[in-house]
Formats: C-alpha cells, structure tokens, sequence
C-alpha cells in the first residue's frame, strides 16, 4: 500500500480537561488509531485511549528475578566450584553472607529492566516523528494540549474528521505531514 | 475521592500561588537558556574549578609518590578517605530519599527539590568514590574488585563486607542515575522546544531521544518511575547499612555493634538533608525561586533534620551506655577514650554539632529563617564529618593491646584532597545549574489546580 502523505490531523486544546473529553468522544465516534499529548502526564488520557494495560511491570518483575538468581549463583559458583577459600572456617556457600550481593543484583537488574523496558516499549530514542512537523506542536511541552487522529485509521476523512475534531471545541485543528 | 481542604492547602502553600503552566515553564527553563549567565556564578565556578584543579594535583602526587603522602599508618590504615567516603555517600541519602520514599508517601512537597537533591547525590557519590578508589593504592587495579573471568584464575572473596561495598556503591550510583536522567527526559523535551540556538535544540534534542509527551507514552513512564522509586526506597536503605556492616563485621571495640546499620542510615538522611540545606538556601536567594521552593520547603526539612538528628543522638546514647552495660573491659574503654583521649575534642565538637544544636530546630522562628537555618545545616555538615573521624580514628588508634596503640594526624594531601573533592562537588552543580533545569518542570505543573481533570 502506497503511504500517504498526510499523517493525521492533529487538535490543539486549551486545557486538560478538553483534552480528555474530546478523547473520550473520538473514541466514541470509532477512531482507533489516534494518541494525545500532554506537557504532564494525565492518568484519564490512557484510559481514554482505550490503550491495553503495560507489560512493563511483568519486564520489570522478570529482570528483578533474574537479577536475584544471577547474583546468588554468581557467588555461589565463584566461592564454591571456581575458587574456593576457606573464610573463617565458614562453609563455601555461606548463604547469609551472599544476601547483600544478590540484594543490590536483584534492585540493579530490576531497575535497568524498568528504564531500558520503558524507553524499549515506548519506541524511544526516535529522531525522527511526523507531530514534530506541526510547528505550534512544540507547545505539546510548555502549555498546550493535543490529539492527533491518524490517516490509517479505516474511519478517518479529511473532511469529516476535520469538522468533527472542530466541533469538539479545539482551537485550531492543523494537518500533520508525514 | 473527594479533593478535602486539606489537600487543597498542602498542593497552594509548595507553589505560590498565580502561577500557570506557562508560567513554570518560562521561570525555570529561562535560567538554563537564558544567554546571559550571572556573574556570581562565574565566580562561583571559578573558586569550584580552583578546587577540583587542587584535586587533580593531590591526586596525581598520590599515584606518584604512594599512599603515603597521607598521614595513613600503621594502627590508623583507615582514616581521612574513609570518613570522607562515607561522609560523602551519606550525603548522597537525602537525594534518593526525598526523591524515592518522599513520592511513595505522596508528599507533594518533595516536588521542586527532587531534582536538586537527586544531583547532589550524583556528585556526592562521584566524590566518595574517589576515595576507596585511591585507598587501594593500586588504583589501576581497581577492576579486580569485580567478578570477571581473567588468566589468574581467581575471583572476589565474596564473604567480605567490603565486596558487598562495591556492589551497593554501585548499584546505588547507577540506580541514581538512571532515576535522575528518567525525571528528566520529559523536561529535556521542554528545553529542546524552547531553546532558540541549535546547538542547544542538538544537544537537548538528543538527550530527550524524541520525548513527544504522547499519553502512552506517559502512562509506561509514570509506571517505571513508580517501580524506580520503590526499588530505590530499599536500596537507599540497604547503601549505608552496607556501609556500616565494613565496619560491624569488624571485632574492633567501637565498630563491632548491631546498632550500626540503622544508626548509619539515620545519619545519612541526617548529613544528606543538612547538604540540602546547605545548598538549597543560598541557590533559591540567587535565583529568585522563593515562589517555588517556599518556605514551607525548608521548615519541612528543618523538621526532618530534627527528627533523624533526635535518632542520630539516641544512637550516641546507647553506644555509650552499651559500653557501660555489656562490662567489656574494651568497649568500655574506647568510649572513655573517645570522652578523654586524645580525640576529646573532636568527640565534644561532636556532641556540640550533633546533639545540641539541631536542638534550636525545636523552634519555628529557627525553622523558617533560612539564615539561621544555613547555619544549623553546615554545623550539622560538620558534625557529620567529625562522628566519622570519631568512629574510625578513635577505635583503630587504640585497640586492644597499649603496644600497638598509635596516632593519626593529616598531612596536608589529606586536606587537599578532602578540600578537592568539595571543589569537584560544587563544580559539577555550578555546571547542573547552568545547564540543566535544576526543579522539576512538569511535576510542577501536575501541582496546579488546572493539572486536575474531573471525572464524568
């Protein structure tokens, strides 16, 4: 299929609240493939969306876990098969002794999988998106608020979807190039 | 839930009140992208950078010439670097506590000074790191500390507290850091948007890695940086216990107590709000930030400088009287060493720093007037410092047999190079000041009213 070369067509809104409402009535309409922007996060917006909850908790769990195993058999291999030493006439695999390590394993796993997995799942870095070439989009950061609805979406009209994001109350509605 | 008046007081007194999300944006991103940059901070920066050249210079004689140009010897093989190690990373706790724990309990408070803090433990940490580091002696070496596969065939000794010490060190400095850069992207965004130079769009541009403020993309980053705060909250926790236990798992008389580890994070939290203080007073005068660092802020803090100062004191208490009750010859000895030894006086300044003067924090006029709260704080910064010289140079100079006893005294690379890494610590937030937008932009903005969206 031939990409277009319109993007969407993004709504700016003054307020949060707007902008929730409208996302609430976008989706209502049949718009699927559509995402707003906020300069802060706004919890309501999400769920709006309709979007399906995180598999990040479940990232971070496993690197968690992960973590932990590793750094315990990392010290139970190395002070009981690789090198063993007798320490103060302890057993090779003192378990008390390897709690602290697999502790800080387990945080420092966990916490990468948390960052790595959320920029991962959000398809971060990306030089590059067609919201950046609508210039007033810059104030996506500062104060102002907005809804974009996709081309792709199967409902989606230029026409139609421009009178309808108007009558939503926004205060300019602007065509996103790809 | 019903918004009660209660809240409504709480979210109006941590910002001052006319304020929009322009309004925020503009205030605090201005002071990074603003072209002009205020003489003082050049001055600032030029007595920092001073500093941190002295540090390079001590540091260099020390890898030429040896450990030795340090007043280290034998009884006192730990002395300036470790109290300045753990003087630093304790400092480092109040960052991740007020950035961490602080969020978990929903105070909103913790908003416009968890950046600020959240740096400070960055460079806190980068500072104490020094220090072990050039301890080794070897420090080239230092990567054998780490478990990796190598040609001799040996690995870290696992059992030893001071491995466990390498890992929470750390663990802690990248989990800090990876907290710190997450509360940034969005912020980095601003900052690209706003910036009318190119170079600064380049370089914000790709420190934001494309940030759009897209709610998907919110909701994931709301859920990690949740998940980074309550994986932190243990952490900052288990960072000093650790700390202590180099010293608990020891037999030596003065360190070789169970009340250590929570004794030790008392006295982080205790250091690290004292550092904020410190730093955090004379940056909101210099940069006009009093409607959002109110005073409310510094009497809160006032108030935990109090309350962990109170724990620090009780720690103090029950050392001695465990010295007393145990009827241990040795342990009663080192604290009557500490009171009359030859470190007497660094014990009563102790005592004097610690105990008495957070004292005056009992009073609101004390809590809300940021001169005479600057003060407490670098009285306290001291006191911090001096309870671990008392700690570590006390109990190695006299242990247990007269015929090994010895003295500790500084040489001047000692100082120069405690004196360095304060130059080092200031020059790294010269340059976050300058460069970076030093409060929270967007959590400031979810503390207005407007930020709250009403269910249908």
């Amino acid at each position: 299929m031939r990409r277009s070369a319109l993007y969407g067509l993004m709504a700016e809104f003054e307020d949060a609240q707007a902008l929730v409402a409208a996302t609430h009535e976008a989706r209502h309409a049949g718009y699927r493939r559509m995402d707003a922007y906020s300069p802060f996060p706004i919890e309501e917006l999400h769920e709006a969306l309709g979007a399906p909850p995180s598999r990040l908790p479940l990232i971070v769990l496993i690197g968690g876990i992960a973590g932990c195993v590793g750094g315990y058999f990392l010290q139970y291999w190395a002070a009981s098969i690789a090198y063993p030493l007798n320490i103060a006439g302890k057993p090779f695999n003192s378990w008390p002794m390897f709690i602290p390590i697999t502790f800080e394993c387990t945080i420092l796993a966990a916490a990468l999988s948390a960052v790595l997995g959320m920029l991962a799942l959000n398809g971060l870095p990306m030089p590059y998106h067609p919201v950046f070439n609508v210039p007033r989009f810059a104030l996506a950061s500062r104060n102002r608020f907005f809804l974009c609805i996709e081309a792709r979406d199967s409902k989606f009209d230029l026409e139609g979807t421009r009178s309808f994001l108007e009558a939503l109350g926004a205060r300019e509605v602007s065509t996103v190039a790809h | 839930m019903e918004p009660t008046t209660t809240t409504t007081t709480t979210d109006t007194t941590v910002i001052a009140p006319g304020h929009t999300f322009g309004s925020i944006t503009d205030k605090i991103a201005s002071i990074v992208l603003g072209r002009r940059t205020p003489l003082w901070w050049y001055g600032g920066f030029l007595i920092a950078m001073g500093g941190t050249v002295m540090l390079a210079i001590a540091i260099t004689n020390l890898v030429v010439t040896g450990v030795g140009v340090w007043g280290n010897n034998q009884p006192v093989g730990w002395a300036f670097e470790i109290t300045n190690f753990v003087w630093w990373i304790g400092i480092g706790h109040a960052g991740t506590l007020i950035s961490a724990i602080l969020l978990l309990l929903k105070q909103a408070w913790r908003t416009s000074i968890n950046r600020f803090a959240e740096a400070m433990t960055l460079f806190a940490v980068a500072c104490a790191a020094v220090f072990p580091l050039f301890h080794t002696g070897r420090p080239w070496l230092a990567y054998w500390l780490l478990p990796y596969p190598n040609t001799m065939n040996v690995w870290p000794q696992f059992k030893s507290p001071l491995v466990w010490d390498v890992f929470a060190v750390s663990t802690y400095g990248t989990v800090s850091l990876l907290f710190w850069f997450v509360g940034l992207i969005p912020d980095l965004a601003t900052l690209r948007d706003r910036s009318q130079t190119r170079t600064g769009r380049i370089v914000y541009g790709m420190l934001a890695m494309g940030w759009r403020g897209s709610a998907r993309h919110w909701h994931r980053y709301e859920i990690a940086y949740l998940l980074l705060a309550g994986l932190a909250a243990p952490l900052v926790v288990s960072v000093h216990t650790v700390v202590s236990f180099d010293f608990a798992v020891s037999i030596l008389p003065g360190w070789h107590t169970t009340i250590f580890p929570p004794y030790f994070v008392a006295g982080a939290v205790y250091s690290g709000f004292a550092m904020v203080l410190t730093l955090v007073i004379p940056v909101r005068a210099l940069y006009h930030l009093d409607d959002f660092i109110t005073m409310r802020h510094l009497e809160n803090m006032a108030k935990v400088l109090l309350v962990t100062g109170l724990i620090v004191a009780y720690g103090y208490g029950i050392e001695a009287f465990m010295a007393w009750y145990s009827a241990n010859l040795y342990e009663g000895f080192m604290m009557w060493n500490r009171i009359t030894g030859p470190y007497w006086w660094a014990y009563a300044t102790l005592i004097v720093c610690n105990v008495l003067t957070p004292q005056m924090l009992w009073f609101r006029q004390v809590r809300t007037s940021p001169l005479i709260l600057f003060g407490v704080a670098i009285i306290v910064n001291i006191g911090m410092w001096l309870e671990r010289f008392v700690i570590i140079v006390t109990s190695l100079s006299r242990d247990f047999l007269p015929s090994s006893w010895g003295r500790f005294s500084p040489t001047f690379w000692d100082w120069a190079t405690y004196a360095g890494t304060i130059g080092l610590f200031l020059t790294l937030l010269f340059l976050f000041l300058r460069y970076l937008p030093m409060i929270s932009i967007f959590e400031m903005r979810t503390l207005l009213p407007e930020a709250k969206v009403a269910e249908e």
